[in-house]
């Protein structure tokens, strides 16, 4: 275990990753989470949240916490981009069967950086990562795969807005019950939270009154477009590196129901440039295992799955959505 | 009469400032070139035929990967110290990691790179997936390598890639080890 934990160390402080101008800490116990020489008390500072949404991580368990700088703001007049001063920080903590890992990022003067942080098996300490990644192994068995930074940016970086979780759609008060491994006992930060301990400024007065929701009137489809939003849309969006795929999943908050007419021309009974298995069309109205994104979504063959980071096993909750949502398709007129 | 020379002087250098964009655009390409070919990149993603001094490359498909037509039998079993093995072409590869196809390097929309951006390409020579972030890219190709190549020499080779004339040619998926390779036992009696 120490020559573990040496060899972690040392591709810290040798990473290239570190563009801010004070390097990554060491340990987790330093990076502000925690109330200083109180264990693993949350410091006061320290804000958890939950969004409706989640990204799919094999069934890990997750909590997330936030950070802003004292008396800073979130920059919030774009609903689908808020903008986050800098020295916040974002932490996400992994437990399947034990804690594996605590992610954070962090916004710097020169953007934003990625770190991960590894608990050893006891539990006692977390040790940030080499920015290759790393994989540790998992209770049940198999191992679990803790990404490099390139994978961080991968996700992080495929649209304008990095920070996944912590949006205006995310933290709604109007919770999509529909929404797949929807948390029912987590603390839950709302917007209005937000707005009350002047954490946010500039929110459009529409969002004040009316909570953010897709807006679509079919309760399968606002699951689905939610789920695909934050599991596909980081990637395949208009805005991105894959723009040129011409697939968005991307639901934008300032667009309403063109956003949702967007994802849906984009993807009904158009052609995928790569066929899976037999299918060739990205989504076929009633037809789930004629749809490619839906055989992708069920593959975990690394030349098919998608995504194709963070993932080993599909969703089933998330297939049965989206089974049920493509075949609804076929009841319904495309715009 | 005196100012003549200042004159052709001033045209000549009007001249070159309007041909700097297009003249910097060429030696880009051309330096794409140079490196697509000193890099080996033909090797794979060039059908190979046969000609009278060996295999050459067809250049009617150049860079258009493994040709779609073109019928792959299983792959050979191999022992002992061999690892892999290639067809004539040398589009198709067969290893430890399945059967690979070599991709279509053309600007064909449907089948080449025609939808990819330069930053999909950099990103891909960098992280070894797919458009940086799509699937693992297979063995042989060197992308760690190629990588290491800088983003200027990067950009280089896919502007001289956007040059070639679009082939529409779908390259086959790629196949798992289990489908890939044929059976070293004999086929049992029918």
């Amino acid at each position: 275990m120490a020559r573990f934990l040496a060899f972690l160390l040392t591709s810290a402080v040798l990473a290239p990753a570190a563009r801010a101008a004070s390097p990554l800490p060491v340990h987790l116990r330093d990076t502000g989470l925690y109330a200083p020489g109180r264990g693993e008390e949350i410091a006061t500072d320290v804000l958890p949240f939950t969004p409706q949404y989640a990204l799919w991580s094999d069934g890990a368990e997750k909590r997330r916490w936030i950070r802003l700088p004292r008396g800073t703001q979130i920059d919030a007049r774009d609903p689908d981009r808020w903008v986050f001063p800098v020295g916040t920080r974002l932490w996400k903590e992994f437990t399947l069967g034990r804690r594996l890992e605590t992610r954070m990022l962090e916004r710097t003067r020169d953007g934003w950086r990625f770190a991960a942080y590894v608990w050893t098996e006891d539990g006692s300490d977390a040790v940030l990562a080499p920015p290759t990644g790393v994989s540790v192994p998992i209770p049940s068995g198999g191992r679990w795969a803790i990404p490099g930074t390139g994978d961080c940016r991968a996700c992080h970086e495929g649209q304008p807005n990095p920070v996944l979780g912590f949006t205006a759609l995310q933290l709604s008060s109007d919770r999509d019950p529909g929404a797949p491994h929807a948390p029912t006992a987590h603390a839950e930060v709302h917007l209005e939270d937000l707005l009350q301990r002047g954490l946010l400024r500039g929110l459009p007065s529409s969002l004040r009154s009316t909570p953010p929701r897709i807006a679509t009137d079919s309760a399968d489809e606002r699951a689905a477009l939610g789920y695909l939003n934050v599991n596909c849309g980081i990637c395949h969006n208009r805005h991105g590196p894959l723009a040129g795929i011409g697939l968005d999943l991307l639901q934008n908050l300032s667009e309403g129901q063109a956003s949702v007419e967007r994802t849906q021309a984009s993807a009904v009974a158009v052609r995928a440039l790569r066929p899976v298995g037999g299918a060739e069309v990205r989504l076929v109205p009633g037809q789930p295992e004629h749809s490619v994104l839906f055989r992708r979504m069920g593959a975990r063959d690394p030349l098919d799955q998608m995504p194709p980071l963070g993932t080993q096993r599909p969703d089933p909750e998330a297939l049965a959505l989206v089974e049920r949502w493509i075949h609804s398709l076929s009841n319904r007129r495309t715009p | 009469m005196t100012h003549k020379p200042m004159l052709i002087a001033v045209l000549s250098m009007s001249s070159l400032a309007l041909a700097a964009p297009g003249a910097s655009q060429s030696a880009q390409v051309k330096r794409g070139e140079y490196l697509v070919s000193f890099g080996g990149c033909h090797d794979c993603h060039t059908p190979k035929k046969m000609g009278p001094q060996g295999p050459e490359l067809d250049t009617t498909r150049l860079l258009a990967g493994h040709p779609e037509e073109m019928p792959v039998t299983p792959a050979p079993t191999l022992q002992g110290p061999w690892m892999a093995a290639t067809v004539g072409t040398m589009t198709a590869w067969s290893g430890p990691w399945g059967i690979s196809y070599t991709a279509n390097l053309t600007p064909d929309r449907e089948t080449g790179l025609g939808a990819w951006s330069e930053q999909n390409f950099v990103d891909t020579m960098r992280t070894g997936r797919h458009m940086g972030r799509g699937r693992p890219i297979l063995p042989p190709m060197p992308w760690q390598m190629v990588g290491k190549l800088t983003d200027q020499d990067l950009k280089a080779v896919f502007a001289y890639l956007r040059t070639l004339p679009a082939v529409k040619n779908r390259v086959p998926q790629p196949l798992p080890p289990a489908a890939s390779t044929a059976s070293a036992e004999p086929a049992p009696p029918k």
